[in-house]
């Protein structure tokens, strides 16, 4: 087993005639917390959608845990299974409960008989602080349930790295912060975390590393300090100086 | 000129075994259908390039022709082939094969109304895409494709009355033959008419009943 839970190399991916990924090399360790800033139409969700085999790419190689999901004939559910997703905008299924919702791949896709997969997804839910929320319909919950539901759902499958795309940024300020606080909580455990997010004080707090992509280009990585506060880019200061408040 | 109300009691029993006939011919060709439009409408949503192509063009020679042509097809044309079906076994068959060129496409519509977002999420978790098509896809586009379901069986009982062009004794026919023998044109059209309506007035009020039952809010 090697130490990179995701690899990818020399990743180039298009649409049509747009480049969107130009030439991605980038590395996470087990256990590493790495965050993803960059402006909008940087490519950052389509990064993430190509790590989890949802996009097909071009050119380059994408190792997931050793194995290559780039090679045609790859078996991409069994891959998906230990890569948890998190969408911006939550995608629960709407005609299930949360439990449900939560139930649904570890019984279907892991075979795990339903009595012991409710006991866990009971367990996800008190972890995110939803306990009482286990009967709801995702219409009967706040955004910021929501997404803490959907969490709760992709740990269900007890993946070896999350990746979070936006995870806030489609929420009421007020329910922000219960969701961040559920993915430090994950980070601390030791959870391998791939985070979109315009949050920069999540960013600086929780990642081991933050990675800057603009224009389909990673251009600046480092530490949160050397990324935020050191800048070497100046495509990289001229971003921050937008988005930043810390 | 007046409304001879008796001519059109007299006439009840054999409209009503007339409309009988319609409901069977009407409910077997449905089922029929369902199965041929559910398959086809999924074939235009899978993986396979080529089952969405064959279904594609069964869908578009169905919907571009006449029922009524079709139904002379099977019924006139097949015996060519050495196929001699009788009239009733014909007019379900044709119906069938139309009706589910359209519920192919309620099928397919209904589908790809549920948001992609459902799919990535359902195939994030590691679900195959039958599976994420099963557990949560098609349960979400059943909701979806009642209503315009209930408005195709309707159009479908409304169209049977063509196969009284096949020597089929069903309500359409019934009427034809009793005003031959009584010619009481304005009565009996009438009765056929308001067994036609109570007909899809019922069925409408059935699917309206099951899309409560099943309704969440999304
Ligand atoms: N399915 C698609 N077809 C064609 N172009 C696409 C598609 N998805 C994304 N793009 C384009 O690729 C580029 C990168 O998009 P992407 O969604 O990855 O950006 P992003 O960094 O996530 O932006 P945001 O912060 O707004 O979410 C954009 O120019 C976008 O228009
Ligand atoms: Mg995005």
């Amino acid at each position: 087993m090697s130490e990179w839970i995701v690899e990818v190399r020399n990743l180039n991916k298009y649409f049509g005639r747009h480049h969107v990924l130009k030439d991605i090399n980038l590395r996470v360790r087990f256990g590493e917390v790495v965050s993803i800033i960059g402006a909008s139409g940087s490519g950052k969700s389509t990064l993430l959608r190509c790590l989890n085999g949802l996009e097909p790419i071009q050119s380059g190689e994408i190792f997931i845990d050793g194995v290559c999901i780039t090679r045609s004939g790859v078996n991409l559910s069994k891959v998906r299974q230990s890569i948890g997703m998190i969408f911006q905008s939550f995608n629960l299924f709407p005609h299930m409960t949360a439990l449900e919702n939560i139930t649904l791949a570890p019984r279907r896709v892991k075979k795990i008989p339903q009595a012991e997969a409710e006991r866990i997804a009971l367990e996800l839910l008190r972890k995110v602080g939803l306990e009482e929320k286990a009967y709801s319909y995702p219409a009967q919950l706040s955004g910021g349930q929501k997404q803490r539901v959907a969490i709760a759902r992709s740990l269900a499958m007890n993946p070896k790295v999350m990746m979070f795309d936006e995870p806030t940024s489609a929420l009421d300020p007020e329910t922000v912060k219960d969701v961040l606080d559920v993915m430090k909580e994950l980070a601390q455990e030791g959870m391998t975390m791939i985070v979109v997010t315009h949050e920069m004080g999540f960013a600086r707090e929780v990642s081991h590393r933050i990675v800057h992509l603009d224009d389909g280009r990673i251009i600046e990585e480092g530490s949160p300090e050397e990324v935020l506060y050191r800048p070497k880019h100046p495509r990289t200061k001229e971003f921050l100086s937008k988005v930043i408040n810390i | 000129m007046s409304f001879d109300f008796s001519a059109l009691y007299r006439a009840l029993p054999s409209l009503l075994m007339g409309a009988t006939v319609t409901l069977r011919i009407t409910s077997l060709s449905i089922a029929l259908g369902l199965c041929i439009g559910i398959v086809a409408g999924l074939c235009r949503v899978w993986p396979s390039s080529v089952l969405r192509a064959l279904s594609g063009v069964y869908i578009e020679i169905i919907r571009g022709t006449p029922l009524l042509v079709q139904i002379f097809l099977v019924y006139f044309g097949l015996p060519a082939l050495g196929i001699n079906l009788d009239p009733f076994l014909a007019g379900v068959i044709a119906m069938g094969i139309n009706s589910g060129a359209y519920v192919g496409e309620i099928v397919r519509g209904g589908i790809e109304s549920i948001a992609r977002g459902q799919m990535e999420a359902a195939l994030s978790l590691g679900m195959t895409w039958r599976q994420a098509m099963y557990y949560v896809i098609l349960p979400q586009a059943f909701v979806r494709i009642l209503p315009p379901l209930g408005n195709e069986f309707i159009a479908l009982l409304k169209d049977s009355s063509l196969v009284s062009t096949i020597a089929i004794a069903e309500l359409t026919r019934t009427g034809q033959i009793i005003i031959t023998r009584t010619f009481k044109s304005f009565e009996i059209w009438s009765g056929v008419a308001l067994f036609y309506f109570l007909m899809t007035y019922a069925i409408s009020r059935i699917v309206r009943f099951s899309e409560k039952r099943l309704w969440y809010s999304e």
